[in-house]
């Protein structure tokens, strides 16, 4: 794989990480406020995933796409904004973080009810179906979502009008608290795509370069014109569900069982101490960014020197981000009143 | 120049002006295509236009609603029929999560021209689960435009608006209209999308009434008129918004209300006309408003049960003679 990229995946997880972890502190200050659930552990899925896509692919996300509007380009401060409520965010401050919006970057939305990224990503399929471009959908869920009825709905229909569709399942093996083991008869999500004869595979989401790999083969397959894929990829938070979720749901023969696999020093050096200490953290789960860094510095890919240049532009970034969105004014109601109607064109009600 | 026609021809030839105007037009739903859809309205689509562009679909409202609003998104402009109302609660995480929340939950950044065309109300013993009426659910979401066409004129207006509309438009159908004949010119201006239209005139009463009830407060109004009692019938053509002006105009001339309407009385669509009118006419008013609804029960499926669950000529008669004495 080219080192270019490979950088550009280490720096967008070391990105993502230190993001997703001032989001965290931030929330503890009252700056963000509602549901904010965090990526960490995540971030080998949505960081390999996007850079094997193209720009003029679509992608739908769930309500834990902070990373995937990250890595899609949408920039930090407008991802911030949008957290803390401002008129600057991505969606007008009228979103917030479940629900980031980018039309210029094709980045089609975070979803908060389980199981909407299926129909979305099939009626935008459907329309470059129809118009004959080159272009695929990458539509993200968790393996909580693969037991609504939109998912089996949606799968079919895409498989049987042969819909340019890329199914990226997020295992994280957690439907909030309840494990795959309580909520799936089949746990290896990626058979259930047989069901409706679309080609699926697992990959391991603690390794970017496989998950980057996967998602360009599938996608050329896509774009050769076989029609819908399916990846699983299995990945684990390193968090609870969202900030109100402590996690401690988890037991400790799991975490013991992860630990023992892979035991890594997280990147969490500024950790805080009202939220999961960097130890807690790693004696919970192995790390993907960890995984990808030990094999550049061992292949000779990146000095140390570089990879401290690296995290230290990835913390300007975001406090560059932070500062924006604290200098975002509050939207008016008049222009939540012209989010609401900003599809009336000129006619006037009577 | 003005042709009788049924009401799903004028639907049908809505359809296809619109679909030959703009390729980004496409219909989906159960049996619309090869079979030509279950009242008719897509009749010869499939074969004009393609599989493509008139599209049967799996028996899955949720996923091919939800479809149909991710189309919307890229600038399509999906037509989604449901086959009957009563299948579209399947679908209300779409039309009320997605369709009306995505352009406001991203600031304004995305369209939704998406149409969904319902067929509803109470039919012909068709039961419980098969003569239902959402239109209050549906009202009480911000950012849905319900259209609710009783002649074939308005059906062919309001169709081609909606489908032209930006917005997330609802369509509801009456069951029993579609092979009801009126007249339709194809050539006249239309009327605004929401514009309510007022089908009798007269003084003593103001009677305010929307889809196939129209019709009957349409001759329940001919019948009164022959004993000497005059009123405005109001057919209000759009239940969001609404032409609150249209309304208040006749009441400040009539001082009398009657609301007619096929959906249940508790918390229906009636409940939000006879408080908003309330509110904004209460000094023009010389009698409480009244309603005149739909009882609060299942359908029945005995017909003679079913018969009087929902208004009647006769008993809008009733209505009208009352409320215009009691005021007296």
């Amino acid at each position: 794989m080219e080192r270019s990229i490979l950088k550009s995946m280490l720096k967008d997880m070391l990105l993502a990480r230190a993001f997703e972890e001032q989001a965290a502190y931030e929330y503890t200050q009252g700056n963000i406020a509602g549901f904010l659930h965090l990526y960490p552990g995540e971030e080998a899925v949505a960081v390999g995933v996007l850079h094997a896509a193209e720009p003029g692919d679509y992608i739908v996300s769930t309500y834990r796409e902070h990373v995937h509007a990250l890595v899609r380009g949408i920039p930090p401060g407008k991802i911030m904004a949008e957290l803390f409520g401002r008129k600057d965010g991505c969606s007008g401050g009228l979103g917030g973080s479940m629900h980031l919006f980018d039309q210029q970057r094709r980045f089609m939305g975070g979803y908060g009810i389980v199981g909407e990224t299926y129909p979305v990503s099939t009626g935008i399929a459907y329309a470059i179906a129809m118009r004959e471009l080159p272009e695929a959908v990458i539509c993200f869920f968790g393996d909580g979502a693969v037991n609504q009825g939109t998912f089996h709905e949606s799968l079919n229909m895409a498989a049987l009008w042969n819909l340019p569709v890329l199914f990226v399942c997020e295992n994280n093996r957690y439907q909030i608290g309840t494990e795959i083991h309580r909520h799936s008869k089949v746990t290896e999500v990626y058979k259930r795509a047989c069901a409706y004869k679309i080609p699926a595979e697992q990959v391991n989401g603690m390794d970017v370069i496989e998950v980057y790999k996967a998602t360009q083969s599938a996608l050329l397959r896509i774009r050769e014109g076989t029609g819908p894929q399916f990846l699983e990829i299995e990945t684990y938070r390193l968090r609870g569900h969202s900030m109100a979720d402590p996690g401690s749901y988890r037991p400790k023969v799991e975490v013991q069982a992860f630990k023992d696999e892979d035991p890594v020093t997280v990147m969490l050096q500024e950790s805080l101490p009202e939220y999961p200490s960097a130890e807690q953290i790693s004696a919970i789960g192995k790390d993907n960014i960890e995984h990808l860094s030990e094999h550049m510095h061992r292949e000779e890919l990146i000095s140390p020197e570089e990879f401290q240049r690296m995290k230290q532009q990835v913390a300007e970034t975001v406090e560059q981000a932070v500062q924006y969105a604290q200098k975002s004014p509050e939207p008016s109601m008049e222009e939540a009143f012209s989010a609401l109607n900003c599809n009336r064109g000129q006619e006037v009600l009577i | 120049m003005a042709n009788e026609v049924m009401l799903w021809q004028a639907m049908n030839k809505a359809m296809d002006i619109e679909m030959a105007a703009d390729n980004s037009v496409f219909t989906m739903g159960e049996d619309v295509g090869l079979y030509g859809g279950s009242y008719r309205v897509t009749e010869g689509l499939y074969a004009k236009y393609g599989e493509w562009r008139v599209r049967d679909t799996p028996i899955s409202e949720g996923g091919f609603t939800g479809l149909g609003v991710g189309a919307a998104m890229v600038g399509m402009r999906p037509v989604i029929e449901i086959m009957t109302i009563n299948f579209a609660l399947l679908a209300l995480d779409a039309i009320i999560n997605m369709a009306t929340k995505i352009p406001f939950m991203s600031g304004g950044q995305f369209p939704m021209p998406l149409v969904i065309r319902v067929p509803g109300g109470v039919a012909k013993q068709l039961a419980a689960q098969h003569s239902q009426r959402l239109e209050h659910t549906l009202m009480n979401v911000p950012g849905l435009r319900i259209a609710v066409p009783s002649t074939p004129q308005d059906a062919w207006w309001q169709l081609r608006q909606a489908i032209q509309s930006n917005e997330p438009v609802i369509v509801l159908e009456h069951e029993l209209l579609y092979f009801s004949k009126g007249s339709l010119d194809t050539n006249l201006d239309p009327v605004p999308m929401h514009r309510a239209l007022i089908r009798k005139k007269g003084d003593a009463l103001t009677l305010i009434s929307y889809s196939r009830s129209v019709l009957l407060a349409q001759q329940a109004a001919e019948r009164l008129a022959q004993e000497g009692i005059d009123i405005d019938v109001i057919d209000l053509r759009s239940l969001s918004p609404i032409d609150w002006q249209s309304c208040i105009d006749s009441i400040s001339k009539t001082h009398h209300l009657l609301i007619v309407e096929e959906d249940c009385g508790f918390a229906g669509a009636g409940a939000e006309i006879a408080a908003t009118l309330s509110e904004r006419c209460f000094y023009e008013l010389d009698a409480p408003v009244q309603r005149h609804t739909g009882l609060d029960l299942p359908t029945p499926y005995n017909g003679t049960l079913e018969a009087a669950t929902i208004p009647t000529v006769s008993s809008i008669i009733n209505a009208v003679k009352q409320l215009v004495q009691s005021g007296e």
